[in-house]
């Protein structure tokens, strides 16, 4: 396997309570990871340790080294606004910019970095958007406001803002949560197609989305990770008792 | 049933009672309205408007003056209140969880608690004693005044936008600072526009801090050194003159007064109407 992220002995904090303990998880390239567990356990805390989101929180802190392409990104020197320009992400809510239209939504993250030139960014919006799968919904109304859509367009356009800035990496902290099933059945497939040029990693407290559209399941407990493998054999043929207990929802 | 009743019967009495409150929060608005409207418009023709004030005796005059000072005074006040409340209102909201945050909050709460006279004493001990009494000094006070009021609606606009768009914005790479002034401004625009309208609204009816620091001036605008005509203390001087002719002035000052709020609250609506 490439591997794109190599997560070495990682611990995080909000204040002084320990939220993620000692985790270490190497995460391929080109292939969808999911990270499963309990509410409260850790998942969104761990993928926002990979953008360095994390650190934005007031009293939030990091130990540990995360390997980007072989370099920690929490070395001395890295700038965390390039690590994010690389790793794009999308929250549990859909959160379009709302005083912005579709077109400028997918467009701000080039434009607020500099791209002044039409073509580029023409290009850019109607790249992302049919990546999205969303071209069709709205090329016609490209200058109404992203928060006209409805839920799930919304978090499409969400998706399209973040393949806007050409990153490597795609975080999605549970994207469906807040989507009915068949907005949920869109990303899903979505998810698999994007997975085919980029790595992608996805939280989610649904089991079945995790079997549906992931290739590595990791299972995290109160801050821990307890089995991290491939899909197939989570599911399957659990290696620890506490996997097995909250795959068959005895917990959670 | 019968609780029924006596339920449709309370809902009717604090109804009638709101009602009551309403009208009689409107009388005096509306009162002060008329009587203004009624008096002023008598003194409002075309003369009014571009001629300065009238000597003793004179017949006729105008306000014009007055308009143009009152003009210039806030176009002096706003270059210095505006950019500094803004940025104060932006430190308390994106930076605000430090020592000094509170201290400056804390601050200027004290700043706009302070009475407008005691601001214009200090205008005129800092400026007025140095230069003399002086359009300067005026747009001083005022622009003092206006201050914590621009810090006070622009952090609380801006703490009105969600985390979450601030973070979908970092997320994209773009830095922090860059954030606050395009995603996070632009979404706290309408707000942040009608909290600065109101405050120009609010300086242009101030009279006692211009009174003590600038004083009055019958004359056209003479320089930044001197003092320059106004609205707020046509009213206040007219209005306790023995003559007539300035008696009518000081209601058609009024009027004025009134219509220039009135249109920056106008201004501010047409502003700040939803664009989608």
């Amino acid at each position: 396997m490439v591997v794109k992220f190599d997560i070495q002995n990682l611990n995080a904090w909000f204040g002084s309570k320990h939220v993620l303990k000692n985790i270490s998880m190497k995460i391929e390239e080109e292939a969808v990871t999911a990270i499963i567990g309990p509410s409260g356990c850790g998942k969104t805390t761990l993928i926002r340790c990979l953008n360095r989101m994390h650190e934005i929180t007031p009293g939030a802190r990091v130990s540990g080294r995360v390997l980007f392409n072989g370099v920690n990104i929490y070395s001395n020197g890295v700038d965390p606004v390039i690590v994010r320009r690389k790793i794009g992400m999308v929250f549990q809510k859909p959160n379009p910019f709302p005083m912005m239209s579709i077109y400028d939504n997918v467009a701000a993250g080039l434009k607020l970095n500099g791209v002044r030139n039409r073509e580029i960014l023409d290009a850019a919006v109607r790249r992302s958007l049919e990546l999205a799968n969303l071209w069709d919904e709205v090329k016609n109304d490209l200058s109404k406001s992203g928060a006209s859509l409805s839920g799930g367009q919304q978090q499409r356009l969400c998706i399209a803002r973040a393949l806007a800035v050409e990153p490597e990496v795609l975080l999605m902290d549970e994207p469906c949560s807040a989507l009915d099933p068949i907005a949920t059945a869109k990303i899903e497939t979505l998810i698999r197609n994007l997975a085919e040029n980029y790595t992608v990693v996805i939280v989610t407290h649904n089991m079945q989305q995790a079997a549906r559209v992931s290739d590595y399941t990791a299972f995290l407990y109160l801050g821990e990770l307890i089995e991290y493998d491939l899909t197939k054999q989570i599911f399957e043929n659990p290696k620890h008792e506490l996997t097995e207990r909250y795959l068959t929802g005895e917990f959670g | 049933m019968d609780y029924y009743k006596f339920r449709v019967f309370k809902n009717r009495l604090m109804q009638f009672l709101v009602y009551i409150a309403l009208f009689s929060a409107l009388i005096p608005l509306f009162s002060i309205l008329y009587e203004v409207v009624a008096r002023g418009f008598s003194a409002i023709n075309l003369e009014f408007f571009i001629k300065p004030t009238p000597t003793v005796g004179e017949v006729g005059g105008g306000v014009a003056n007055a308009v143009q000072g009152t003009l210039i005074t806030i176009g002096l006040a706003f270059p210095i209140g505006v950019p500094i409340g803004l940025m104060s209102g932006i430190f308390l909201s994106e930076y605000g969880e430090s020592k000094l945050s509170v201290a400056v909050r804390f601050l200027h709460d004290v700043l706009s608690g302070i009475p407008s006279i005691v601001i214009g004493v200090f205008a005129y001990a800092l400026i007025t004693l140095s230069i003399g009494f002086s359009v300067t000094a005026a747009a001083f006070a005022l622009a003092v005044i206006m201050i914590p009021m621009v810090t006070r609606t622009t952090e609380e606009a801006l703490k009105l936008v969600p985390m979450s768009i601030r973070e979908a914005a970092i997320a994209l790479g773009i830095p922090r600072w860059k954030t606050t002034i395009t995603v996070v401004l632009s979404g706290a625009k309408r707000s942040i526009v009608t909290g600065i309208l109101l405050s120009i609204a609010r300086i242009a009816g101030e009279s006692a801090p211009v009174l003590v620091s600038m004083g009055f001036w019958r004359w056209w605008f003479a320089g930044l050194n001197r003092p320059a005509a106004n609205l707020a203390l046509n009213v206040f001087i007219f209005a306790m003159s023995p003559f007539e002719n300035w008696v009518t002035l000081a209601w058609g000052s009024a009027l004025v007064l009134i219509l220039l709020v009135l249109g920056i609250s106008v201004a501010t609506r047409v502003f700040t109407r939803e664009r989608y």
